[in-house]
């Protein structure tokens, strides 16, 4: 069956790539990463087809069915992760192979290839797992992969900033970790399908455990109020990693999220707790585009926003009780997927701008328009889906949150999203005004090769793309909430 | 019916070490404190399981606990190199110092 060879081909690849590349060393470093890279986008790609095709389907991991064994979901939601992730993934790679400096220091050069196929396989399988406790296990790798990324800097404040993530982390396992207990103790399975048909039986148990994991999950993707770890640990690690961290492994805890709340969850989950939830990630957004707005530091600014832009998509949660269910689902996970690009493609040009420059504030970006006009170029476009511009990706998913917002008569989120924008468009001006002031009288950009800011480019290209090629990938998505489907 | 002691025992446990995780100051110790807590959650895992099945041992809360404990060392392992290279490089053990550089 060509469904297991897909499977295999975007977790055990990687998984197996990630330790021959380690002990490989240069060599192997040097040509093993791209096409593994690659070999996992053309897996996932086909899996989407696959379920573009006929339909989601669940493979029973060594032939053991739940409830004792452990089950892989293969769905359109699944397969778009799979797809951005390594989409994402491979243009990073790319750029890292380009431009040296964006790996970090010394040893730190060769340790990002291992550690990067290592993330791939972590998020994939996470991804693909249908199970709580495995979801466990993988967030754990994924975890242990992205704090890894973040010490590749090698300077005491990275080794801070990963420290104090690490901790989190580690807080927000337990806290899921408890949940998982409680539920086994409580339903005797821990697949999500099952998990699903049984919550019912002893809701205030399956709400305890559901209100744990979140919070686990809120710790680990930075999401407000546990948000404060993000912008030194992205911020501090060398630019291709920040790009994997900010565009992905944010994006995996948030999955998780939507997962619990809207597949697992979904008969035991009372109005006013969804509200609560939609609250904290509209605090979230404003929160975190004002704190964007006052930082001098370039990475910190575009970190920030990271949490802002995550805070979009805990809006969904409430949504989904009203008439435009299907509008704020669609909407939520199309902006997790085009911030994806939009991020790593604004990390990486900030991060091509600094190392011409050599230095790290915002001021610093004066007169690059003139001499990296691509990267700045590269900006703005990925600033327009953080914004909500059409005709970007992410223009439609906040067109259908308004939407969901309007039709389920919840107006409360309509101002939010709007101020959102705003704040949004005021972080990237300050980004690109900068810019286009003459440099006349400040030292020169050091010379920067035209492909790796035409690498930045074609990610912003493509949280652009998203807005214009939406609807059968959408309409796929909206497909798991109706009849017959399954969110699970 | 012993099990709702042994899961309090656990919540317990849990709690402390999670205060130990924010409140003490050197980072040695916030990695002991997330250990303690780790063996609450266990604790509680296989108490909730048990309280579930009186009759028979179920082998699928032992087999969660083990695999937690050999993602709990490897994350302490982790951390401790982590601090290890910190205080190399710092001198110092805690994260609130030299904030701001």
């Amino acid at each position: 069956m060509s469904g297991l060879l897909w499977l295999s081909g975007v977790v055990v690849l990687p998984l197996l790539a990630a330790p021959v590349v380690y002990i490989g060393g240069r060599r192997a470093a040097a040509w093993l990463p791209l096409p593994v890279a690659l070999a996992v986008l053309v897996s996932s790609v086909m899996l989407l087809a696959s379920v573009q095709a006929h339909g989601h389907w669940r493979y029973p991991l060594g032939g053991w069915l739940p409830p004792l064994g452990i089950g892989w979901r293969v769905d359109a939601l699944s397969a778009l992760m799979l797809s951005a992730s390594a989409l994402v993934a491979l243009l990073v790679a790319w750029f890292g192979r380009q431009e040296r400096a964006a790996l970090g220091e010394g040893r730190g050069r060769e340790l990002f290839w291992p550690l990067l196929l290592f993330l791939l396989g972590a998020l994939n399988a996470l991804y693909l797992s249908a199970d709580v406790f495995n979801i466990y296990v993988t967030l754990e790798l994924v975890s242990l992969a992205a704090v890894a990324l973040v010490v590749l800097a090698a300077d005491a404040a990275a080794l801070r900033a990963a420290m104090r993530y690490l901790l989190i982390a580690l807080a927000g396992s337990l806290a899921y970790l408890l949940g998982v207990g409680l539920l086994y103790g409580a339903f005797g399975t821990l697949d999500t399908a099952l998990l699903a048909t049984r919550v019912v039986q002893v809701p205030p148990v399956a709400v305890l455990a559901l209100a744990l994991m979140t919070v686990g999950l809120f710790a680990k993707a930075a999401l407000f109020p546990l948000h404060a770890w993000l912008p030194p640990a992205h911020s501090s690690a060398p630019t291709a990693a920040s790009a994997l961290l900010s565009a992905l492994v944010v994006m995996a805890s948030v999955y998780c999220l939507l997962r619990l709340w809207v597949g697992v969850f979904a008969p035991v989950v009372e109005p006013r707790l969804a509200q609560l939830v939609g609250a904290l990630g509209a605090a979230g957004v404003i929160w975190g585009s004002l704190l964007a707005l006052r930082q001098q530091r370039l990475k910190l600014l575009v970190a920030y926003s990271t949490v802002a832009q995550l805070g979009y998509v805990l809006i969904l949660l409430p949504l989904l009780a009203g008439a435009g269910a299907a509008a704020a689902w669609t909407g939520g996970i199309w902006l997790l997927l085009s911030h994806a690009f939009a991020k790593a493609s604004m990390f990486l040009a900030a991060g091509l701008i600094l190392h011409a420059r050599g230095r790290d504030q915002v001021s610093d970006m004066v007169g690059a328009a003139r001499q990296l006009p691509v990267a700045v170029f590269a900006v703005g476009i990925a600033g327009l889906t953080l914004m909500g511009l059409p005709p970007s990706g992410g223009f439609v998913a906040k067109w259908l949150l308004l939407e969901a917002s309007i039709r389920s008569g919840q107006w409360w989120w309509v101002p939010v999203l709007i101020l959102g924008g705003f704040l949004a468009a005021g972080y990237v001006f300050r980004m690109l005004s900068p810019a286009f002031k003459d440099a006349a009288g400040l030292e020169r950009f050091e010379p920067v090769p035209r492909l790796p800011q035409f690498i930045c480019l074609a990610l912003a290209l493509i949280s652009v793309g998203m807005g214009l090629y939406a609807a059968p990938l959408l309409e796929a998505l909206e497909a798991m909430l109706r009849v017959g489907g399954t969110t699970a | 019916m012993s099990e709702p002691i042994f899961i309090a025992a656990g919540a317990a446990v849990f709690l402390i070490g999670l205060y130990g995780l924010f409140a003490l100051p050197d980072l040695l110790r916030k990695i002991v404190a997330a250990n303690i807590g780790t063996g609450g959650v266990f604790l509680l895992v296989l108490a909730a399981a048990r309280t579930a099945d009186q009759q028979t041992a179920d082998a699928v809360p032992q087999a969660l606990v083990l695999t937690g404990i050999v993602i709990s060392v490897s994350l302490t392992a982790f951390a401790l190199s982590l601090l290890r290279r910190l205080v190399e490089l710092t001198g110092s053990d805690r994260l609130d110092e030299g904030e701001g550089e």
